[in-house]
């Protein structure tokens, strides 16, 4: 499978306080452990994304622990009250223990 | 109306397999509810969950099980000392109800967020969102599923 390719949309300008949203998609296949291979009849082992972390300036403000549950490509939504300009840092963290990451920086006036 | 000796024993019939279909379905939905509640109590630390505060989005019918599109969002003010520490996102008829834990912080500015999952069947989806306080509110919607989305 290709490598996870993460996807963030933050806006890139917000004044001081606003409340921004932030989108977030990672290609992943989201195996779920409960499907079989159709040939040997095996299932197929569980591999997913098993948690999601969003930083700003190093500060955790959001995380999710993620069940097979979530569909492939997990797509979250969530919102952040931006103080001052800053760095967003992104973080998934698969259940083989490989983290993928995305940087997005923010600047705040006012 | 001219009822028939045949049409009687079709009825008959019918409300058996109902009966008998009726009590398998209640006795699977209790193991299943045993796990939800487990998974709630846990979540909670035992405080019982009252109803408000949250609301979720759901459809109302899903054509495709794989990807339901859900959001909620909890009405708190969301200071550094009264906010949503967080919200427990269960379905009820998955094989494993447990769906996400979203952990926020007095910086998330509003407790809402939206993401897309994957229900076995028709079933409900719960959230239920735990105060930085203690106090613990849910709320429960029924998703209808018209094409399953845990594989076989």
């Amino acid at each position: 499978m290709a490598k996870p390719k993460p996807r963030v949309k933050v806006p890139k300008k917000a004044t001081k306080g606003e409340i921004v949203e932030i989108k977030t998609l990672i290609s992943h296949k989201m195996e779920s452990g409960q499907r079989k291979d159709r040939k040997t009849g095996e299932l197929i082992p569980r591999k997913i994304i098993n948690k999601f972390q969003a930083k700003f300036n190093g500060a955790d403000v959001f995380n999710v622990n993620i069940e097979p549950a979530l569909s492939a490509n997990p797509f979250l939504t969530f919102s952040v009250k931006v103080p001052e300009s800053g760095e967003f840092e992104f973080i998934w963290t698969d259940d083989d223990g490989s983290t993928y990451s995305t940087k997005k920086k923010i600047a705040v006036e006012g | 109306m001219n009822v028939s000796r045949r049409d009687v024993l079709a009825l008959g019939g019918g409300a058996v397999a109902a009966l008998s279909l009726g009590v398998s379905v209640s006795s699977v939905a209790v193991a299943k509810g045993d796990l939800v509640a487990d998974a709630i109590s846990k979540f909670s630390g035992g405080a019982e969950p009252k109803s408000g505060k949250v609301s979720l989005t759901t459809p109302e019918i899903a054509e495709n099980g794989n990807t339901v599109p859900i959001s909620f969002s909890v009405d708190s003010p969301m200071t550094s000392d009264n906010y949503v520490a967080s919200v427990l996102l269960l379905a009820d008829g998955n094989p494993n109800p447990g769906v996400a834990t979203f952990n926020f912080s007095a910086m998330s500015g509003e407790a809402s967020a939206a993401t897309r999952i994957r229900l076995a069947k028709t079933q409900n989806v719960i959230a239920v969102a735990k105060m930085s306080d203690g106090s613990v509110f849910m709320d429960k919607k029924q998703i209808k599923v018209t094409i399953g989305g845990c594989g076989g």
